[in-house]
């Protein structure tokens, strides 16, 4: 965990161990793989519990899901097992294979609990719930949404519209977008990032919002 | 809270995100050194601003950091 600029990993005593074994032959691999794989399915498992409520995967399903991410998560791991430094302990680092897997995969679940969901369809009508409900200001917050309308018309790419439609208006999860069209997390991100900061300063040039509140 | 400040958080951008791809290639040894009482936002101040941005992400800082303390 400290630091180094060797060449060689300089690994705690439990990650040396770890490594070692996994790069033994024979018996000893084979023991710390079954290990390994134990630990891994323990994690999906947890992971998918914590989230159940979200993802509405559970039972026979949540297991089921929580074998197919260990073993790709595992596949992961022996694959990049040279790649890792030592910059935290050897689990952590191979744990986060597995919450990404079940990310991914959930990603993709999205779809068969949601299967008529459209991307493109610009519900605008539901923008304001986005902002909260105030009764008394009915005609100023139309006003506002259809200003980030004009932002979102005038400002952002034909991509970058797309996407802060599907996550910001109808509110489709990150990864579900991630699986659906093939791109990965960090692009969708910076895409809607984008988008944020484009109709912000436009709200502000028109006067719609004001410039000192900046950041958060 | 208005909806202008409700619009004003949708809108927030910080501009010491790192986006997803850096955090996530350094969300293990983020996840180490909370799970150990240091002081990770300091080291990384652009992932703390990521995590704290980024639903996924955070998401997925949360699990691990449960996958680490629970000793799993
Ligand atoms: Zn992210």
């Amino acid at each position: 965990m400290i630091p180094h600029d060797d060449d060689a990993p300089v690994l705690d005593p439990a990650s040396a161990e770890w490594i070692s074994a996994l790069t033994a032959a024979g018996r000893d691999r084979e023991a710390g793989l079954a290990r390994l794989h134990g630990l891994l399915i323990r994690v999906a498992v947890h992971e998918l519990r914590r989230r159940e409520a979200s993802s509405a995967v559970t039972g026979a399903e949540l297991d089921d899901m929580a074998h197919q991410c260990a073993a790709d998560a595992m596949l992961a791991i022996l694959d990049k097992l040279d790649t890792f430094r030592g910059e935290s302990r050897f689990t952590t680092w191979a744990y986060k294979f597995v919450v990404l897997e079940v990310s991914s995969k959930l990603g993709r679940h999205y779809w068969r609990r949601h299967p008529t969901t459209l991307l493109d369809a610009e519900d605008w009508e539901r923008l304001p719930d986005r902002f909260g409900v105030d009764p008394g200001e009915h005609a100023e917050r139309a006003d506002l949404v259809k200003a980030v309308q004009r932002a979102v018309e005038e400002t952002l790419t034909d991509h970058q519209r797309r996407l802060f439609t599907a996550i910001v208006v109808n509110q489709v999860p990150l990864d579900a977008l991630v699986s659906q069209l093939g791109l990965n997390r960090n692009a969708v991100y910076k895409a809607v990032f984008d988008a944020r900061r484009k109709i912000r300063l436009f709200l502000i040039a028109n006067g719609y919002l004001d410039e000192r509140r900046q950041g958060r | 809270m208005n909806h202008r400040e409700q619009l004003e958080r949708v809108l927030a951008t910080d501009p010491a995100d790192v986006g997803c791809e850096q955090a996530i290639a350094l969300l293990h040894m983020y996840a180490d050194m909370i799970a150990t009482d240091k002081d990770a936002a300091r080291e990384y101040p652009g992932v703390a601003a990521h995590l704290a941005a980024c639903g996924p992400c955070g998401e997925d800082f949360q699990g691990l950091l449960e996958a680490v303390t629970a000793g799993a």
